[in-house]
């Protein structure tokens, strides 16, 4: 009855169980971390402002993005997913979001950055929407930690706007 | 492994796991490491594997005395009555 094999898989059974309760502590212990993470993005240049052949706007513009996200680094974060989106409202849309730019940070020593880039993806619109539009750019990041939830935040910049004609 | 010693064994198993779980969960939380936290668990299961699943001659310390053979015989296993007298006389012959 109480064989080597008995006792390996009682052992594993209890070794897993307490495994599953420590991760579980870790997670929850990244709640009592206190997060202020900061950022600015500035507008450098309109690099092109277009209509496209077949009818949409598209914009290519130069951002200064500056960050601090070291606060959402806990022991228990595996790194976190970081992007721009353009944000606006349309007469046929009340939220048009639009990806500029994204990074994954993999460690906090990266987490406090300034970086100057032209946008990585394409800033089009679903139609002429963007002559003299107002809009916010916004840094939303996804933390994920190494067990636990997944979760997302954002800090919301308002305050741009496009040119009135093209360029 | 007789009994004492599989009582022996199996409470070792539950307090070295569980002192394992919580010294490698607080030296991991105050240095901020994570992987410091499974090192320390997965060295202390292998310890805990080490300590509880070979039948180490310390969980052997307590003999189960069997009786004599003749001893044995002196108090025979008392047996099944069976209601049925016909069963009972065809079995006997």
């Amino acid at each position: 009855m109480h064989t080597f094999g008995y006792r390996a898989n009682a052992l594993l059974t209890f070794a897993v169980t307490a495994l599953a309760f420590i991760c579980a502590i870790a997670s929850f212990s990244d709640k009592f971390s206190n997060q202020n993470p900061s950022a600015e993005i500035q507008i450098l240049n309109i690099n092109r402002f277009k209509k496209q052949s077949h009818g949409n706007d598209e914009v290519s513009l130069t951002l200064d993005i500056s960050a601090d996200l070291q606060s959402l680094f806990t022991w228990n974060t595996k790194q976190v997913f970081v992007f721009v989106a353009a944000e606006y409202e349309t007469p046929k849309n009340s939220l048009n979001q639009v990806s500029l730019w994204d990074a994954i940070i993999p460690a906090k020593e990266h987490a406090k950055f300034r970086i100057q880039v032209s946008n990585k993806y394409r800033f089009i619109d679903q139609g002429q929407n963007l002559r003299g539009k107002d809009f916010n750019l916004t840094l939303h990041w996804h933390v994920m930690p190494k067990t636990g939830k997944m979760f997302a935040d954002k800090i919301v910049l308002p305050g741009y706007s496009l040119p009135d004609a093209y360029r | 492994m007789d009994w004492q010693g599989q009582k022996l064994a199996e409470q070792l198993m539950q307090i070295l796991l569980l002192i394992a779980a919580v010294v490698s969960f607080v030296v991991g939380y105050t240095t901020a490491s994570f992987r410091m936290m499974m090192l320390i668990y997965a060295g202390g299961v292998v310890l805990t594997t080490l300590i509880t699943i070979p039948n180490w001659p310390c969980f052997n310390r307590h003999h189960l005395k069997w009786l004599d053979p003749s001893e044995a015989e002196k108090h025979p296993k008392p047996q099944v009555v069976v209601v049925s007298s016909k069963k009972k006389s065809s079995s006997k012959k």
